[in-house]
């Protein structure tokens, strides 16, 4: 199978070619964010302030790692479900996120959304997190430590594999998949 | 009457922490290889290799195969001629919860109040489940849940009248529901009977059997391999990305019911299935 190497940030060009069922390889600098770290960006964005990174052509994996050991730089780090993140999502995509990285289905909003701005969601393997582990250079907490595992990290990637499941044109590889493999 | 000490509790407790998360199971294992031979989806079959690569990374490095390092969720079988000494036995339990999460580098995922939302920061308190038996022997089962697939499970009064059919469609419902989110291919836990609270303890413990192993129970083992068959068909695959490879097991246990009731629990699990044990 092929796949497709992507390095952040990404522009509109790279993200409209992208589609349902194509494997990325990602590097680059993402950043990391889960329920409590999204309530506090959305709340920041809609009091007019200005966020702890700029969300232009860049990628939020949903994840809250492991504590490193010592000696390494992350935990494990695998994709949490990232439907609890859906009432956040498009608010980001308007302000120029690219992508972002979890397991699991997305609202119907949050696909408009995508299609609206130009975005795609990608599924990382849910509880491949050792193996996930394997692909992040470095790591380092850029906002609200004090929330644990769910404070902000920028992460550099090397090859984070990923598979394409919504893409700009409102494809969903969920709706796809059941369709091909399903019992009629 | 024996007596234990609950410094050997604690001990253990927090080394079981560990190897749950560190360990994948010999019959998960077995499990994955054989749906990985017979896995139709390119996708599906590349992601069941993943895991496998996954399991064996975690084994060798003593690092958690997963970042959800999970709920701990604690069964205890206490013989009824076993007298516990050095303390509080449940007391002594989350001390080996907090050891195993902090010396283990797992996650503590564990908010004291649900609605205030603050992490406790060392993983306790533990959800303890504690049944009296007979014997001078203590049994310790640590199960560490995952939210994700902890979130799609669901609970249901039917009707009598709803019978076998009403139960089977309750299961395939949850698990179409739920899609990609439990980290499919999952295993279902599914109790029937007993009261509101008592099918949802069987669906836990139904996790806890090895994969594989049937109900005692003919009709029951039936209707485990009917909505295994069931549920393979979805189309939902590993990771929901499509396949044959939804579920790697259903594991149902019963209880009596009242003749108003026919409650029915599911509990879903991720295809980690997560849980070892000791016997003191």
């Amino acid at each position: 199978m092929t796949q497709i190497r992507l390095t952040t940030p990404l522009n509109d060009d790279v993200v409209e070619k992208l589609r349902i069922g194509q494997r990325v390889l990602i590097s680059g600098k993402i950043y990391t964010g889960r329920d409590a770290a999204h309530k506090r960006l959305v709340d920041l964005i809609d009091q007019g302030k200005e966020l702890p990174f700029d969300p232009k052509g860049q990628i939020i994996y949903y994840v809250g790692p492991t504590p490193a050991k010592p000696g390494k730089v992350i935990g494990s780090c695998g994709p949490t479900t990232s439907y609890r993140m859906d009432p956040y999502a498009p608010k980001l995509y308007a302000l120029g996120l690219k992508a972002t990285i979890g397991k699991g289905r997305r609202s119907p909003e949050v696909i408009k959304a995508m299609k609206q701005y130009k975005g795609v969601y990608l599924a990382a393997i849910g509880g491949a997190a050792a193996l996930i582990a394997r692909c992040i250079k470095d790591a380092k907490v850029i906002a609200y430590p004090e929330l644990g595992p769910e404070a902000i990290h920028e992460l550099v990637v090397e090859d984070l594999p990923v598979i394409v499941v919504n893409d700009t044109l409102g494809g969903d590889l969920y709706d796809e998949g059941i369709k091909i493999y399903g019992v009629k | 009457m024996r007596t234990i000490n609950t410094s050997v509790i604690t001990e253990n407790v927090a080394r079981l922490c560990q190897e749950a998360n560190f360990n994948l199971g010999h019959d998960v294992m077995e499990a994955f290889k054989k749906a990985q031979e017979e896995e139709i989806s390119l996708t599906g079959k590349g992601i069941l290799q993943d895991l496998i690569v996954n399991a064996e990374i975690a084994c060798e490095e003593q690092a958690p195969m997963c970042q959800d390092t999970g709920y701990a969720v604690i069964f205890l079988e206490l013989g009824q001629d076993v007298r516990i000494e050095g303390g509080d036995l449940y007391e002594a339990i989350n001390e080996g919860v907090r050891k195993g999460y902090t010396e283990g580098y797992l996650r503590k995922s564990i908010v004291g109040h649900p609605l205030e939302r603050k992490n406790t920061g060392d993983n306790t308190p533990a959800v303890i489940h504690t049944k009296i038996v007979p014997g001078d022997k203590l049994r310790i089962i640590v199960a560490p849940k995952g939210g994700g697939s902890e979130n799609m499970s669901a609970i249901k009064m039917l009707r009598p009248a709803d019978g076998v059919e009403g139960v089977k469609k309750f299961v395939i419902d949850t698990v179409k529901a739920a899609g990609p989110n439990p980290c499919p291919p999952i295993v279902v836990g599914v109790g029937i009977g007993g009261t509101f609270e008592k099918a949802a303890m069987l669906a836990k413990e139904a996790l806890l059997r090895e994969l594989g192993e049937k109900s005692k129970y003919p009709d029951i083992a039936k209707l485990e391999e009917e909505l295994l068959s069931e549920i393979n068909k979805l189309g939902i695959g590993p990771q929901g990305l499509g396949g044959k490879t939804t579920a790697l097991g259903v594991h149902i246990e019963i209880y009596a019911a009242h003749i108003a009731s026919l409650p029915v629990a599911v509990n879903l699990n991720c295809h980690a299935a997560r849980h070892k044990e000791v016997t003191l």
